[in-house]
């Protein structure tokens, strides 16, 4: 009797923390989830460039990056968006999170423009619409313009390879 | 130099504790700011997981309390701004879990241990009532006897005056 209860509770507390201590608290799920993408309307990150809106996430799947010159991680992930905007399977657009113009356009500048269409977002207010909380976050957005994923954090190349490739290649058919 | 003294004795007496929020962001209506300073208590700041907007410096904390002061000029109602913040970044961002199905097991998994808890020392009591004999240890054989009455009069001797000798008999 007594072991078997010693045994039984040890098991409910490693699956507690097998559960608890495997998960990374500061990954939180899109509340925007299956919902379609919050209305936004944002200016060009360059002169004279269209800017990006709602309207633009609808009729194919696409992919929305949030992204700043200051932000270390965005660095990190960069070249796999280039390589996801070369392999052409799938549209990227950029929304620039609390940035300033002239330093965004210098980190795409450096790095490479992998975005179809950049949102310029200094404030951050379409961030909030979007539940941003930090970046870089990455949304895959499906035909019908609702959000079906959210990585937050660097996209790296298992979660590509694994969850959002597949994830595209399900919405697009 | 007492000037001085008196000076930063005045500056200690008035300092007021550092707040996050900033005197840009203040509401000029009192009781409006009053609304705000409470619901922003109440709301997690994503960035810093364990700290309310109110008490946290990181910038998207700051636009979450200038977000909850536009709604509620705009006249909002206190469920309307925090509804307005679920919306976008779920029931996290609330420090208060809301009570939903999901959550049961947060609410209640501190009522349910204690339950199990007095269940398990119900049992064992009442066993113990019914069965005195099984519940308290075997007494001890002649042979471990002797070896404790050894082990104890060996110790007790140099210290005690009187030794435990009557037990060996």
């Amino acid at each position: 009797m007594l072991p078997a209860l010693v045994v039984a509770v040890f098991a409910i507390i490693v699956v507690f923390f097998g559960f608890g201590l495997t998960q990374d608290p500061r990954k939180l799920p899109s509340a925007l989830l299956d919902q379609p993408v919050p209305s936004f309307d944002l200016p060009p990150l360059k002169d004279g460039e269209a800017g990006f809106k709602t309207a633009d996430l609808k009729g194919q799947v696409q992919l929305v990056n949030v992204f700043a010159s200051w932000c270390v991680p965005c660095r990190v992930e960069h070249p796999l968006l280039m390589r996801l905007a070369k392999e052409g399977k799938v549209q990227v657009h950029g929304i620039a999170w609390k940035d300033t113009r002239p330093n965004a356009s210098a980190f795409l500048d450096e790095l490479g423009n992998p975005y179809k269409k950049i949102g310029f977002d200094g404030t951050g207010r379409a961030g909030i619409d979007w539940g941003v909380y930090g970046v870089p976050e990455t949304y895959v957005i499906d035909r019908d313009g609702r959000i079906r994923y959210k990585v937050v954090g660097p996209i790296m190349p298992q979660e590509l390879n694994e969850r959002l490739l597949p994830l595209i290649e399900k919405l697009q058919k | 130099m007492r000037a001085l003294r008196l000076a930063v004795a005045l500056a200690a007496l008035f300092a007021l504790p550092v707040l996050a929020v900033e005197p840009d962001e203040v509401l000029k209506d009192p009781v409006l700011e009053g609304r705000a300073r409470e619901l922003s208590k109440e709301l997690r700041c994503l960035v810093c997981q364990n700290q309310s907007i109110d008490d946290s410096a990181a910038p998207l904390a700051k636009d979450l309390r200038i977000v909850v002061r536009e709604r509620l000029t705009a006249g909002d109602s206190n469920a309307q701004v925090i509804d307005y913040l679920t919306k976008r970044y779920g029931a996290f961002v609330l420090l208060k879990p809301p009570m939903t199905p999901a959550t049961y097991l947060l609410w209640f998994g501190p009522v349910l241990i204690l339950v199990a808890g007095a269940i398990g020392l119900f049992v064992m009591a009442r066993r113990r009532a019914q069965n005195p004999v099984a519940a308290s240890p075997a007494p001890l054989s002649d042979d471990e006897q002797r070896r404790l009455a050894a082990l104890l009069g060996d110790e007790a001797a140099p210290v005690a005056a009187k030794p435990n000798k009557g037990r060996r008999a």
